[in-house]
């Protein structure tokens, strides 16, 4: 339930980015193959903020997915979790997206 | 709550929307990637290898540590939930043991280690071995400073865990296949085991032992006095 921590730091980033501003909207990004699963987030979100600025705030997660390439052919392909085998074969295949665990935007008040 | 924007206050919207928005675009984890870099600095300045060793309760990182501690200078960070029960079965053998209690948290992060390192004040060209809490998912996602990160997996837990648990063996630099003096009494299947955790990670290195018996220690111990070499 790393979730849990991993949204006390959304909230901690944004009360650092943003101090003494009422927040109405968080904009985040978690991208398929981050290891974060989105509705834990949005779960702990309304824990999280209760008490701060952010209370009250909506949650929007965009959930992009996964894009990879190989080292052996130079194929490029969408991916979805991690077993990451190039349609030629060849595991030695480098992650391009898919792993980001971004705050994108937040609306303030 | 405001019916238009979702937010907690009451007030009201005019056509032109009050609220604006603040590109902010942070890594979530930067604060954590930051002080595991500043950790990561504060090891190379003291000449200091910290190896971060994962696994599930029980598949024996606490016993490997007995093993390993009489062979090499080392000191131990132990990261559990609750108690000091390993802590005290380290400092047994004369070691020095700094135990982390996460409560409710389900892995060690970088201040929690900032901490502890300051505290356990490690001598120059020795290990810092640290024990995470036992799970195999979300100590996978936290950069603790290390040098290495090693996933610990015994033989009674099955072979199907790198497909179960792909992120924490995409993270790790290492593998240790734990009580292979069992292999006589279960099913396990080692070859499938290790071509299941290169599909997820080709350059894995795979070592097989036992922490009770000894077999295979003495890989373990070369692959840490290469490392250290190296590091110091």
């Amino acid at each position: 339930m790393h979730e849990l921590s991993i949204t006390q730091s959304v909230v901690d980033a944004v009360l650092d980015r943003l101090p003494d501003t009422r927040i109405a909207g968080v904009q985040l990004e978690i991208g398929k193959l981050s290891g974060i699963v989105a509705d834990s987030v949005r779960f702990c979100f309304d824990l999280v903020v209760a008490g701060t600025l952010l209370e009250g705030a909506r949650l929007d997660i965009d959930e992009p997915g996964g894009r990879a390439r190989c080292a052996e052919c130079d194929t490029e392909f969408d991916v979805d979790d991690l077993i990451l085998l190039c349609p030629c074969g060849s595991a030695n295949v480098a992650v391009l997206t898919g792993q980001q665990l971004r705050i994108r935007s937040v609306e303030v008040v | 709550m405001c019916a238009t924007c979702g937010c907690g206050d009451t007030h009201t919207h005019s056509d032109e929307h009050q609220h604006r928005t603040v590109l902010l675009e942070q890594d979530v984890l930067a604060k954590n990637d930051h002080l595991a870099h500043a950790n990561r600095h504060w090891l190379a300045d003291r000449r200091v290898l910290a190896v971060n060793l994962m696994s599930s309760p029980g598949a024996g990182k606490t016993t490997l540590l007995e093993r390993t501690i009489p062979e090499l200078p080392i000191s131990v960070i132990e990261g559990d939930q609750e108690t000091q029960f390993d802590a005290d079965r380290i400092r047994a053998t004369g070691c020095a043991a700094i135990q982390i209690n996460t409560g409710a948290g389900c892995h060690l992060d970088a201040e929690m280690v900032a901490r502890a390192l300051r505290e356990l004040d490690p001598p120059t060209d020795s290990i810092v071995m640290i024990e995470n809490v036992g799970n195999l998912v979300c100590p996978a996602l936290f950069d603790l400073g290390e040098a290495a990160k090693i996933v610990i997996t015994s033989v009674t837990e099955g072979a199907d865990k790198p497909l179960k648990y792909p992120h924490m063996f995409r993270a790790a630099n290492l593998v240790l296949l734990n009580k292979t003096d069992l292999l006589p009494y279960v099913e396990f299947d080692v070859d499938r085991f290790i071509a299941d955790a290169r599909k997820l990670n080709p350059d894995i290195v795979v070592l097989r032992l036992s922490a009770t018996r000894g077999e295979g220690i003495a890989d373990w111990l070369d692959w840490l006095r290469k490392r250290l070499a190296a590091h110091t």
